[in-house]
């Protein structure tokens, strides 16, 4: 390894597209028994901030890297990821405690159609760990309420107690201005609310077809289902966003795995319109 | 300098005997020599000192799932058809360190891997594999977000193409448009002549580029004839008659895309061993994996990347399992890429017509049969009725 450059000081070394930015958590946040949320601030220089439904590289020292969404916008380079724990370097990054350093590429892929959606109704649907990328639109919504019409949020978990940000959810749901809705795979005791799957929750949401917009990301069945039950309401499929799941590996299209079909998920998505998806994700394994 | 004298230059006549005269001045031009050169029954590419290391007298017998070298009855240094070895492997290694981390005051500091190879000519690089560094150039350079491992390969690199004179029956490039001609993208093409007969044995060489004139000039060499164009152009229309296999361009993206729920993809799964050997000798093939090498002893952990497969179940794996665990998705997100997507992607075909997959499938498939048999669009029924589920 002759060829390596000398060490330049932490967090200066030069930036190829494959190269980490050193950042140190700052806040670590246990959201629910397999979620965390880390607060990350750069060691010396930081990334171009990102928007809402992009993504960076996480990258834990000798565990290796993986794409995870922005959960929140924050001030002052400082970045917001919600994490959930599925084993391999998840497991690590879950483990990180504050002033760990962790590495950041990023931002990547392109991100909700906020603007597109001022001025009309937006349904807002989650699935699991799927709210993390969608929390970003509900706090811009919040922010400039009276820019949107009725803003629904659908929010599905598997119990109760993995339901993600529940604080922040029952804020919302006190507040008013969102109508924010919940759905449990299986209830425990004390839940007395819905069980089902979300489309059961979808089915009582007054929709205008015409102006409506929605957001949805979760299982990929899950939203496939959604974007089904909206398209069969008359919302255009081009008025529906989705957010792709797909192995990652560079982030930048080159290292071939988050293909679907002629698309880059990393690059084209993670968020494309269901016009342009659905035909693909229909098909078997493609 | 005049216009007479640059065209002297620009297509010359080197006789075979005096070819190290080349290799010298690439040499005194700073160009390290990489070419095709014999190992373990093969043709590969590695680095080339002079014209002994060259394949002289070995030609090829490629069909599908065969390879093997065969002595040719004559000298010629050429006489092969898409060798066994990729350039690929130079430009874009199999296996590279893109940085390493170690700690200093706590936290980790990255160097990045600054290989840099420098100056380097490959020579004997045919039409189809030069059209393939055209591809991986479009994937890897022009996006964007340039690879830093191929950009460092890729500068500085003199192109010294050979138009082919002798395919082997697995080649399309016809069908691709990258051959049997040197195409665009060489600093230099060249053309074997008369290998049969040593005292006519020659090149033709045409600089094309100023780097290639620069080599060109040092080469002591009498200034082409008509004769000679003559010739150059007989090897070329001679070795493109001989091309029998064809791929259908017109149409074939759409017809690809259509048809992604086919029987014929089950059924060429059927065969299928997954093996990647395809992807492995694919001169456009890019799909890689990085992993983490962590060092306990020196502290460090290097990011490590290497060749990644489609055909590998991992390749699509999330959380869960795979996208694709099918054999039949997988040669499908395979054949598809190449043929119909790659053209969403990057406006130009995936494949370059080498036929180097057909060569090299350890059960003999020909992505140029699958292919066709999805583009046609028959229905299950008669895919059995005309006896395509026999061909395994």
């Amino acid at each position: 390894m002759s060829t390596l450059a000398e060490p330049r000081g932490p967090g200066v070394a030069a930036r190829g597209s494959m190269t980490p930015i050193p950042h140190r958590v700052v806040d670590v946040v246990h959201e629910t028994r397999e979620t965390v949320t880390l607060t990350l601030e750069p060691v010396s220089d930081g990334i171009v901030a990102p928007v809402a439904g992009q993504f960076t590289m996480l990258w834990a020292w000798g565990a290796g890297e993986v794409p995870i969404s922005v959960s929140a916008l924050a001030a002052d380079g400082r970045l917001v990821h919600t994490i959930r724990d599925v084993a391999g370097v998840t497991k690590t990054l879950c483990a990180s405690r504050q002033g760990d350093v962790l590495g950041v590429r990023g931002p990547y892929g392109c991100g909700w159609g906020i603007d597109a959606a001022r001025g009309h109704d937006l349904v807002i649907v989650a699935g699991g760990i799927g709210l993390a990328p969608l929390r970003p639109v509900v706090h811009a919504v919040l922010a400039e309420r009276s820019e949107f019409g009725r803003v629904s949020l659908v929010v599905g978990a598997r119990t109760e107690q993995e339901l993600l940000f529940r604080a922040e959810l029952d804020e919302w749901w006190h507040r008013h201005e969102v109508d924010v809705r919940t759905i449990v795979d299986r209830s425990s005791p004390g839940w007395s609310g819905s069980v089902g799957v979300v489309t059961g929750e979808l089915v009582g949401l007054e929709i205008d077809p015409a102006s409506t917009r929605a957001m949805v990301c979760g299982p990929e069945v899950m939203m496939r289902v959604v974007a089904q039950h909206l398209t069969d309401r008359g919302v255009a499929a081009s008025a529906i966003e989705v957010s792709v799941e797909r192995n990652m590996q560079c982030a930048v299209k080159t290292c071939g795995h988050c293909q679907v079909g002629p698309f880059f998920a990393c690059t084209d998505g993670p968020v494309l319109p269901w016009d342009v998806v659905a035909s693909l994700l229909t098909v078997r394994e493609l | 300098m005049t216009s007479q004298t640059l065209a002297e230059i620009d297509r010359v006549v080197l006789p075979a005997a005096g070819l190290d005269d080349l290799f010298d001045s690439l040499h005194a031009e700073g160009y390290p020599v990489l070419g095709p050169t014999v190992r373990d029954g093969a043709i590969v590419i590695g680095p080339i000192t002079s014209s002994d290391d060259l394949p002289r007298g070995w030609g090829d017998e490629q069909d599908a799932g065969v390879y093997r070298l065969v002595r040719r009855d004559d000298d010629a240094y050429f006489g092969f058809a898409a060798p066994a070895g990729t350039w690929k492997r130079h430009l874009f290694p199999a296996h590279s360190i893109l940085w390493r981390a170690r700690v200093v005051r706590g936290a980790p500091v990255i160097e990045e891997n600054e290989d840099h190879p420098g100056r380097r000519a490959l020579v004997g690089i045919r039409g189809c594999d030069l059209a393939a560094v055209a591809v991986q150039d479009r994937v890897l350079l022009h996006g964007a977000h340039p690879d830093p491992v191929y950009s460092a390969r890729r500068a500085d690199l003199l192109l010294v193409g050979v138009a082919c004179g002798t395919p082997a029956s697995t080649c399309f490039c016809t069908s691709m448009g990258t051959g049997p001609s040197v195409g665009g993208g060489a600093d230099i093409a060249m053309t074997e002549l008369d290998a049969e007969d040593p005292a006519r044995h020659r090149f033709l060489l045409e600089a094309r580029t100023d780097a290639g004139r620069a080599v060109v000039a040092r080469v002591s060499a009498r200034t082409a004839t008509a004769a000679d164009d003559d010739a150059a152009d007989a090897v070329v229309r001679r070795a493109g008659s001989r091309i029998t296999r064809t791929v259908d361009n017109a149409g074939l993206p759409e017809a690809l895309r259509a048809g992604a729920e086919h029987p014929r993809w089950d059924d060429v799964a059927e065969r299928c061993l997954s093996c990647g050997s395809c992807t492995m000798v694919c001169p456009t093939c890019f799909c890689t994996d990085v992993r983490d090498e962590p060092n306990v002893l020196a502290g460090t952990d290097d990011r490590v990347r290497v060749w990644a497969s489609c055909f590998e179940l991992g390749h699509s794996y999330l959380h869960g399992g795979s996208v694709r665990p099918s054999p039949s998705a997988r040669y499908r997100q395979w054949a598809t890429h190449k043929f119909s997507t790659w053209w969403d992607q990057f406006g130009t075909s995936g494949c370059v017509g080498c036929g180097r997959c057909i060569a090299w499938c350890p059960v003999g498939i020909d992505v140029t049969e699958e292919i066709r048999a999805v583009a046609a669009g028959p229905t299950q029924e008669q895919g059995v009725a005309d006896g395509r589920h026999d061909d395994g």
